[in-house]
């Protein structure tokens, strides 16, 4: 294996890695608020879906974002409204919300281009252009540094730097704000945050409308980099950014480091159809399948355990 | 103190929950420019109007059925099983080894080794993750959902390179042998002068489904263990302070969860396809989480509710030829059922509550 594959590999880590980056962050910030979303993967599909289809008429991926958070956040919001409002069940009421996505982004879809269910192809500014940093073309031919600096470092769209950033971000805001104290607060013990005068449902609307843009990004990064909605198209990352939340105990710099490893395994999935080492052969079968067994161990606390957000998934009664 | 009469909480919440998600089901085929009461005639007619559409419906039914009873098996003990679908995956798998392990002679011989081949085999799929979640606190909704996954992986990985006929295109094991054909609605209504359409896929595994929702009443109604698994779901500590062992309770109760699910097979990959497909399960794992939150956990309930997304899936599949009606309406009809039914049962519950209470506080005030 040459260097220029290890860096392709690489590069297409980061690729992969930043929607679940991107979607993971949402989960943290809900789920550190108590409210547990396994509705993720539906926000990124409705968000994929409307960011493709608007681009496609607008032409432009910019207003394609703005209503992929739009629809992401609705869709955010009604998880609120039963979760938060209504104190319904937050697993229930994920599960349903997954479905609606699936279910109307295709309906919605064969009514809006009767393409089955796809957006017809984004180009030109219906997608996310390349950002080259500065020096990538000067710097490109100084050994190792070099290649490493223009091809992995540079060269991936505005979303990418965007999701790194929202790392130290997320981390700042989550562990040296007001805001950031209270809402994991509200997370671990939500009646002690009453006591002090502070709205419970306000600060967990607020998480879930954090998330709620989280995944509008993360959703509108996949339709531009597949150049259009298909069917189905979030397949499953959404729970591979649950699973990579949990990987990360609900941390933001362990999320990106969980979300580069499942990045990783996702790039060399796709690369080798199968892996042989010596006489064994891994199938590939095995390598998607690897993120969902690694956090079935995870969780079974074989490699240091998992402590989710102590209040998660309760919803709050005001007078117990 | 019980605020509301028992037919209230049984039969008006959740038909007020189900006509709400209709409703909302209805806006959606107004978007998109098609006429609702067509859209219900059309469905109807498809899903009733032929014996062949009956056959349809009745064969969605029994898969609805038993994932519905298994989803409300654990939730009688308030474990969330998500991981029906693959439970049913695997379960499928069991049922395709034991069809395919011998030449069957009868089908009576090869229905209950391949109901043990189901049972055992999707009970095992849910074992893993309900040990985690009684021994080692790791929560059952995030692992079943992983062992979706990961069934999906090891089925596909199982029938590509040891199930499939070589040579052959497509992703599937070989026909199962004639003894193993189990017989038909048109088969078994023949003697009895009723001309069945010979297409439609209803089987006997139909009263097997019947026969385990009336097992399902006994097991939790009338003996021990349902009485366990019930005080367990009811209150953890209650049930544990009476002598109750969570643990032994949460892993009996997911294996019977996983049992059913793969008790399913025998309808879609023994009566139907008759060899083991790719993704078998077409999703009625996940039907059964709107089955049993629909049904409230009963079993009449249940065979009601599986009734009704057996009719909404044949329907739907009339709508998509007819009336160019994505076939993916009926998941927003799911979402839809779920949401109401299961997730915003409060909205409906509250307003009714108060509507009970006010007659009778009047009446204690006079």
């Amino acid at each position: 294996m040459d260097f220029l594959t290890v860096l392709q590999i690489l590069d297409s880590t980061v690729r992969l890695a930043t929607p679940l980056l991107l979607t993971c962050l949402a989960g943290l910030f809900s789920e550190r608020a108590g409210i547990v979303d396994i509705g993720l993967e539906g926000k990124l599909l409705v968000a994929a879906f409307m960011s493709g289809a608007v681009a496609y008429v607008t032409g432009s991926i910019w207003l394609g974002l703005l209503a992929g958070v739009a629809a992401s956040l609705v869709f955010s919001m009604i998880h609120g409204l039963a979760s938060i409002t209504f104190r319904g069940d937050q697993l229930i009421s994920g599960v349903a919300l997954n479905f609606l996505a699936a279910g109307l982004t295709v309906v919605i879809g064969q009514s809006w281009f009767a393409l089955g269910g796809r957006t017809p192809p984004l180009s030109g500014h219906g997608r996310f252009g390349e950002w080259n940093l500065p020096f990538s073309d000067a710097w490109s031919k100084i050994p190792v540094f070099g290649p490493t600096y223009s091809e992995l470092i540079s060269g991936h769209t505005a979303l990418t730097y965007i999701a790194l950033i929202a790392v130290p971000l997320s981390w700042w805001v989550l562990y040296r704000t007001r805001f950031g104290l209270r809402l994991r607060a509200v997370g671990e013990n939500p009646s002690a945050v009453d006591t002090a005068g502070i709205s419970v449902v306000r600060l967990r609307y607020m998480a879930l409308v954090i998330a709620g843009v989280l995944c509008g990004l993360a959703g509108t990064y996949l339709a531009s980099l597949a150049a259009g909605f298909v069917k189905d198209m979030s397949a499953g990352r959404g729970y591979i950014a649950l699973a990579a939340l949990i990987f990360a105990k609900w941390r933001p710099w362990y999320a990106l480091s969980a979300t580069l490893i499942f990045g990783f395994l996702e790039a060399v999935g796709n690369r080798y159809q199968s892996i042989s080492v010596g006489d064994f052969v891994i199938p590939v079968q095995f390598m998607q399948a690897l993120p969902y067994i690694l956090t079935v161990v995870i969780l079974a606390g074989f490699i240091g355990k998992a402590i989710p957000p102590r209040a998660g998934g309760t919803p709050y009664v005001k007078e117990r | 103190m019980q605020a509301m009469p028992k037919w209230a909480d049984a039969v008006l919440i959740p038909l007020i929950s189900i006509l709400l998600a209709f409703f909302f089901s209805g806006l959606t085929i107004l978007a998109i420019g098609k006429d609702p009461v067509v859209a219900i005639q059309t469905m109807v007619q498809g899903a009733f109007g032929s014996t062949n559409g009956l056959g349809y419906t009745l064969y969605y039914t029994t898969n609805f059925i038993f994932t519905g009873l298994a989803i409300a098996v654990a939730y009688h003990a308030r474990l969330f099983n998500i991981g029906g679908e693959g439970q049913v995956m695997l379960g499928g798998l069991g049922v395709a080894l034991v069809c395919l392990a011998i030449d069957w002679p009868h089908w009576t011989l090869a229905l209950p080794a391949a109901m043990v081949g189901g049972a055992v085999f999707g009970a095992a799929w849910s074992f893993i993750p309900a040990y985690l979640q009684a021994k080692r606190g790791s929560h059952i909704v995030i692992t079943t959902m992983m062992f979706n996954f990961i069934a999906s992986a090891f089925v596909g990985y199982i029938l590509l390179n040891y199930l499939k006929v070589p040579g052959s295109m497509s992703t599937e094991s070989a026909g199962f042998s004639a003894g193993a054909h189990l017989p038909t609605f048109h088969e078994m209504l023949a003697p009895f002068g009723i001309n069945f359409n010979k297409n439609a896929p209803a089987n006997i595994s139909f009263l097997i489904a019947l026969l385990a929702a009336f097992g399902f009443w006994v097991l939790i109604w009338k003996t021990r263990l349902g009485y366990e698994i019930r005080s367990f779901g009811e209150s953890e500590s209650a049930a544990k302070y009476a002598g109750i062992n969570p643990v032994r309770i949460t892993v009996i109760a997911m294996m019977i969860s996983g049992a059913l699910c793969g008790l399913m097979a025998i309808n879609n990959v023994m009566g139907e396809a008759e060899r083991l497909i790719d993704n078998a399960p077409e999703g009625a794992g996940f039907i059964g989480i709107a089955v049993a939150l629909m049904g409230r956990n009963h079993p009449v309930g249940i065979v009601l509710a599986a009734l009704l997304f057996g009719f909404l899936y044949q329907g739907g599949a009339e709508l998509t030829f007819w009336e160019a009606i994505p076939r993916e309406l009926i998941i927003v009809i799911q979402g839809l059922v779920i949401m109401f039914t299961g997730a915003l049962d409060n909205m409906v519950r509250a307003p009714l509550e108060k509507l009970f209470l006010t007659p009778r506080k009047n009446k204690k005030g006079a």
